[in-house]
């Protein structure tokens, strides 16, 4: 057992939970698939950075493994060190470290802008990999079926498809816009639900935590937000700005909360499907290292059947996300483009 | 008096403060999710024919209450 896990017992004898738990939920520069022997299998993945000379790009296996700033990867007579997942320019006056930090612990090195093809981003390029192979498959069986019945995969998608449309894109956004939004929002549904679902696989090249990541999730956000903001109407900005049917005062106090609300509303879809699935990545591994912080085999059993038994409901909470992330796109984008009668 | 030594010892340890933050925004959802769901069986009770949407609705409200938990645990993971 000591050995499977002699890769975060580096430092010291302590199975140090957060540290595994956190390398797991975090993006990294290499996707790590298993440790044997004390050595990390993994798999090495391109880093790509714009620096003060130009594009600079080389295979993260340059570095070794190393996290901590201790190994130097040479480009284009530069020097850069990697420590917590972040490249840094090294130090080159001659000494020994090659990263200084200031009176508060800070790292003053500075940084060149990482393009890097990371582990989120890999799992992102698979799961848009298997999205095309599955929509493409299924549209190709309605050129094949006679009277445009689902076959094969058809069967699959349709019924998800109608659901999204009946009960998403027809009650939130109307019968007269919802055709124009439903590719988004089937983009949007489909996508992340793809992307949970890949989180849930434990083994390579699946298990990353690509939805429990902040910038994946604001992303996302960010371009409802941007659709509901360009095809808003005059009403939508009238009730933000000046809500008919109240007295003026109320309206004084009212207008900065709609203000406000404006930017809450995507905020809190960001943050609502990064908190739920980061939490479920989270549960699972605490579960599973119960073993390993009493040191017991005996506690296995228990800690199985609990992971699986919340792995189960994660693969009904992550539909669920998928689908309340595209509930609320399509009820923001409808709110937006309503039209009052008064 | 204890309390005041705990209090003491735990200013240093921000993390033992994050664990209570985390289990009072556990209460918060326990009290909301038993809502929901005593006023969905309820309602199912009443009127069985409407068991299919109810269950639905109810399973989603649940997930709406359960992300203002999450927004706690982030807010209590990040110290």
């Amino acid at each position: 057992m000591s050995t499977v896990f002699a890769g975060t017992e580096k430092n010291s004898d302590e199975f140090d939970v957060n540290e595994m738990i956190m390398h797991h939920i975090k993006d990294s520069h290499e996707f790590h698939i298993m440790d044997i022997n004390g050595h990390a299998v993994s798999l090495p993945l391109p880093i790509i950075l714009w620096t003060d000379n130009g594009l600079v790009s080389f295979l993260s296996s340059a570095f070794e493994h190393d996290d901590s700033g201790s190994v130097i990867v040479s480009r284009k007579g530069q020097d850069f060190v990697k420590y917590h997942e972040k490249i840094f320019y090294a130090n080159n006056n001659g000494s020994e470290k090659f990263i200084s930090y200031d009176a508060n612990g800070n790292i003053i090195n500075k940084k060149p802008i990482d393009f890097s093809i990371t582990k989120m981003v890999f799992s992102m390029f698979i799961s848009m990999i298997l999205l095309v192979l599955i929509f493409v498959s299924t549209a190709k069986t309605y050129s094949n079926s006679r009277k445009g019945e689902p076959t094969g995969l058809g069967k699959f998608t349709e019924p998800l498809i109608m659901f999204i449309k009946d009960e998403v894109a027809l009650p939130m956004i109307g019968e007269k816009n919802h055709d124009k939004y439903m590719p988004f929002l089937l983009t949007l549904f489909f996508f992340i639900w793809i992307n949970n679902v890949m989180g849930l696989i434990p083994f390579f090249p699946f298990s990353a935590n690509l939805s429990g990541n902040i910038a994946f999730t604001f992303v996302l956000a960010a371009i409802t937000f941007i659709i509901t903001t360009l095809v808003a109407n005059k009403d939508y900005w009238k009730h933000i700005f000046w809500m008919p049917g109240i007295p003026v005062p109320m309206k004084l106090f009212l207008a900065p909360i709609e203000f406000l609300g404006i930017f809450i509303k995507p905020i809190s879809l960001m943050i609502r499907l990064f908190a739920n699935i980061s939490a479920g990545h989270i549960i699972i591994l605490s579960l599973i290292s119960l073993i390993f912080i009493f040191k017991s085999l005996w506690l296995a059993p228990a800690s199985l059947f609990f992971s699986v038994f919340i792995s189960l409901i994660e693969v009904l909470v992550v539909a669920i996300q998928a689908y309340i992330f595209t509930m609320l796109s399509a009820l923001y984008i409808g709110s937006a483009i309503e039209e009052h009668e008064h | 008096m204890s309390l005041i030594i705990f209090l003491q010892e735990t200013l240093v340890d921000y993390g033992a403060f994050a664990a209570i933050g985390a289990g009072l925004a556990a209460i918060g959802a326990g009290i909301g999710i038993g809502q929901i769901g005593g006023s969905a069986m309820e309602a199912m009770a009443r009127q069985p024919e409407m068991q299919g949407k109810l269950q639905g609705s109810a399973i989603v409200l649940i997930a709406f209450v359960e992300a203002v938990a999450l927004f706690a645990v982030v807010v209590s993971l990040i110290k």
